[in-house]
């Protein structure tokens, strides 16, 4: 009988993990690299301006379907404003103006007849300071949505579960549901606003900075929590933080001064972006 | 990269980085320079001082890795400034290794004494001049990140074993006329193959440079690694 060394015991392990890794097809293992894909949204020469200040000039960027597109640049580049175009939050804002297309898969949603509320249903939002409706139970803060927009459900609890358990917080939360929301801790309400979201089953989900008031273990769990939606949803995230955008996502969008500089899979713009100024902002040769 | 970071401390981190990466450079060419001379003039002496100057370059290697391993848990960098602390991370185990073969040249060189040479002085002294001038330029290329001074010090790799190649058949053949030379060929053989190997750190340097430069991995050509060159199109 040979006597297993630790090392040889090691070795068989992982031999036998090798031998039924699927290969490609000239033998070499699968790259885990994302492929773009099929588009979910697109904005072509989308220009956006509050009264005469011009934030976007002319983006022309898709966002692919069910993966995390990060959105990074420096202060006042143009991101949130962005995002807000993708469903249709920036023309709330008085004097806000916008120009160009935004498709959702083949729809203008700018288009004439096109009624925004059906597209903030379809493109979801989640914003930087966790904001559950004060003096609403958890459950109710879940189907807010759905009563803001007439919607009814036949079932409104297991609509609650759903959306609980997509969100990660369902164990958390489910022997207190008559709860305030309010009373949950910051990590917790950042995951009922998403769950929130979820109730309406949006295609698209943004994330305006949706970690930048929670604590670090707070921030790991919803980070988690993108990883698991985009097997289901198309995430969009807006993020200060460039260790999140390179956590997180699968590609990424350089703004600046209202233009995109730069778009490509993550792992390549943070190891070597073709851009000297994508270059310098990540380095923190900015300034 | 002419715009420096806006936090100070960090490029001044990455600068005494880059300083001493040179500075194990330098060491390192130094003491191959010396062990090469002694070989050619024989001289035990120069050998020994050689030898010396080994533990300072195991000293700055572990300095190096230790600096490298604080600048990337503090400051988590990337795109250049990533490939360069990975790229300085490789670079001192090439440097480290090439001051030990140094060391084993002085060795053999201290063995053989004053023992009469063997005919095979060409291939050696070939070997010796493309390989201590392909580490001369793969240090160069490091400092001005010169890709293409780079990328001659790779092609110059083949050279060196094709002389390897020719004094091993060489001093075999010495060994079956004569078995009296078995000591002295043996450690001519020796010297031969650590030259050899300094050739291949050299290219291992430039490889480096290449990567760190360009983010270009251009080691294996014949293997295709998992990186791919571009960033993908937008999807459709």
């Amino acid at each position: 009988m040979t006597l297993q060394t630790p090392f040889m015991a090691q070795r068989d392990i992982v031999a036998s993990k090798e031998s039924t890794r699927p290969a490609s097809d000239d033998g070499r293992t699968a790259s885990p690299a994302p492929s773009p894909g099929v588009a979910k949204m697109r904005s072509e020469e989308l220009r956006a301006a509050f009264g005469s200040n011009e934030v976007l000039k002319g983006i022309t960027l898709s966002i692919a379907e069910r993966r995390v597109t990060a959105v990074i640049g420096p202060s006042g580049c143009g991101k949130s404003t962005f995002i807000r175009c993708l469903n249709r939050m920036h023309e709330v804002v008085p004097g806000a103006q916008v120009s160009g297309r935004v498709l959702l898969e083949s729809q203008d949603i700018y288009g004439r007849g096109v009624d925004p509320v059906r597209v903030r249903r379809r493109v979801g939002m989640v914003f930087q300071k966790p904001n559950p409706f004060p003096n609403m139970t958890i459950r109710d803060n879940v189907l807010a949505g759905l009563r803001l927009n007439g919607l009814k459900t036949p079932n409104p609890e297991a609509l609650a579960e759903k959306a609980l358990r997509r969100a990660a917080l369902w164990d958390e939360v489910k022997d207190s549901l008559g709860r305030a929301g309010s009373g949950l801790s910051g990590g917790q309400q950042q995951r009922l606003c998403i769950a929130r979201s979820l109730a309406l089953e949006p295609e698209v989900l943004l994330m305006d900075e949706p970690c930048s008031a929670l604590d670090p273990i707070a921030t790991a769990r919803v980070e988690e929590l993108i990883h698991d939606l985009c097997k289901n949803y198309t995430i969009v995230i807006v993020t200060h933080n460039m260790q999140q955008a390179a956590r997180v996502a699968d590609f990424t969008a350089f703004f600046y001064l209202g233009e995109l500089i730069e778009y490509g899979r993550t792992d390549v713009i943070f190891t070597r972006p073709e851009k000297q100024k994508t270059e310098d902002y990540i380095t923190g040769r900015f300034g | 990269m002419d715009r420096l970071h806006t936090d100070r401390e960090y490029e001044n981190e990455l600068t005494a980085l880059r300083e001493q990466v040179l500075l194990m450079g330098a060491r390192v060419e130094e003491m191959i320079t010396q062990a090469l001379r002694s070989f050619e003039e024989r001289d035990a002496r120069l050998a020994e001082e050689a030898m010396a100057a080994d533990c300072q370059v195991d000293q700055l290697e572990l300095e190096i890795d230790e600096a490298c391993l604080q600048i990337l848990a503090r400051r988590q960098p990337v795109a250049s400034d990533l490939r360069f602390i990975t790229t300085a991370l490789k670079v001192v185990t090439d440097l480290e290794r090439i001051g030990d073969l140094g060391v084993n040249v002085c060795e053999r060189v201290i063995e053989l004494g004053d023992a009469p040479p063997l005919d095979v002085a060409t291939s050696i002294s070939r070997m010796a001049e493309i390989a201590h001038s392909m580490l001369r330029d793969a240090l160069d290329a490091f400092v001005a990140r010169d890709v293409a001074k780079a990328e001659q010090v790779i092609m110059r790799d083949r050279r060196v074993d094709a002389y390897y190649a020719r004094l091993f058949s060489e001093l075999v053949s010495y060994m079956m006329k004569d078995p009296g030379v078995v000591q002295r060929a043996t450690r001519l053989q020796s010297i031969g193959r650590y030259i050899e190997r300094i050739a291949d750190h050299a290219t291992n340097l430039a490889e480096m440079v290449v990567f760190m430069v360009r983010g270009r991995d251009v080691r294996h050509p014949s293997v295709s690694g998992p990186q791919n060159d571009d960033q993908g199109p937008q999807p459709n």
